[in-house]
């Protein structure tokens, strides 16, 4: 960075907040864009995923939870269903 | 018979009470005010208020949803302005019926309309709902209306991908042409550092300049009084206004027509850029 710049970026003690505002866009943007703004996929995802877990396990609809996360650099899909016990299943 | 430099443009932006409806009646207007018989569309089916802003809200009689469902037509529903003969403007209704739009009816109306105007001014709905994506469906170029602001910028990136995606232009592989007008933009606050650049819309909207609108009292005043900014009295506004027309028109680029000011900070621009 240029050094004027870096000078002019140093008066007043405070970060300017236009910078902040263009740093919090860029990366708010950059998964806006990733996902095509579109994470409606979310509860057809766990409607199918019940489907295919049902034909093995016998399970109930509340046990399944399907999670997005992300973070600065990537985006995690938390997948949480509880098992009954071999006791519950065989009842 | 179609006009052969007919063309529908829409004004959007996402967010709401960025200026959708203040820069359709200006730029409208300007376009009459150059002799271009121009028509200005309310989309806003229920929050009909595009009439207010261009002072006609007393001669209302037919609307949009009327010529739709073929209650009236056309000439009966289009109320021409009085104090410009090229500009006229069709209300949105003021009913509550989310679907009175239909995507048939709104082809029809805007073929129709194309028969009669070089400009066909598209005034969008807030969000992503029904009004808003008929709006844009049948454009051929797009205005984005958006704010030095966090979420009116990001409403503005999402609006991108919608016309990228769900126009018929886009659906024919056709490019939209895209512009992007900065409104409410004030020059203090941007050197000061409190209020994002110009450039920096710039780069993460990554579309090209129409216009940047000053914060100015001549916007509010024009909306007291029922006057679009661009038939009012002179102003900040009005010259920035004429100056986007210009542009849409393609008799000047942007960077051609600023003003002595941005040319200075232009200028000192050339010593502080970074070279990223």
């Amino acid at each position: 960075m240029n050094i004027f710049k870096k000078f002019l970026d140093g008066i007043g003690t405070n970060r300017k907040s236009a910078k902040v505002a263009r740093e919090r866009l860029q990366i708010v943007l950059s998964h806006q864009r990733s996902d095509g703004g579109d994470i409606d996929f979310l509860p057809k995802l766990r409607h199918e995923l019940l489907t295919v877990i049902c034909k093995y396990v016998k399970i109930d609809q509340e046990q399944v939870n399907v999670q997005l996360q992300r973070t600065e650099n990537c985006s995690i899909l938390e997948l949480n269903i509880t098992l009954p016990s071999a006791k519950e299943q065989t009842a | 018979m179609v006009k052969s430099e007919s063309k529908i443009i829409v004004v959007t932006s996402g967010k709401g009470g960025v200026g959708k409806t203040t820069t359709s009646a200006a730029i409208g207007a300007e376009l009459a005010n150059r002799g271009h018989k121009t028509v200005v569309v309310d989309f806003d089916i229920g929050l009909r208020n595009l009439d207010l802003i261009m002072g006609c809200e007393r001669r209302v009689i037919f609307d949009f949803v009327n010529v739709i469902q073929s209650d009236a037509n056309l000439s009966q529903a289009l109320i021409k302005d009085k104090r410009n003969e090229n500009l006229f403007i069709l209300p949105a209704s003021q009913t509550r019926d989310k679907d009175a739009l239909t995507a048939e009816g709104v082809e029809r109306v805007l073929a129709d309309l194309r028969k009669e105007f070089a400009f066909i001014i598209c005034d969008s709905p807030a969000g992503i709902e029904r009004g808003a994506l008929l709006a844009l469906r049948y454009a051929d170029e797009a205005i984005i209306v958006t704010n030095p602001e966090v979420s009116s910028v990001r409403d503005s990136d999402r609006i991108i991908g919608v016309l990228n995606s769900r126009t018929q232009r886009a659906e024919q592989n056709l490019e939209i042409k895209k512009h992007l007008l900065l409104t409410r933009y004030a020059q203090g606050r941007v050197q000061r550092g409190e209020m994002l650049s110009v450039e920096d819309v710039q780069e993460i909207l990554a579309i090209p300049l129409l216009g940047i609108i000053p914060e100015s009292t001549a916007v509010l005043n024009a909306s007291n009084s029922g006057v679009p900014v661009t038939l009012g009295p002179v102003s900040d506004a009005k010259r920035a206004y004429q100056q986007a027309v210009a542009v849409l028109l393609g008799e000047e680029s942007q960077s051609r027509q600023k003003g002595w000011k941005s040319k200075i900070l232009e200028g000192l621009k050339l010593f502080t850029r970074s070279p990223a």
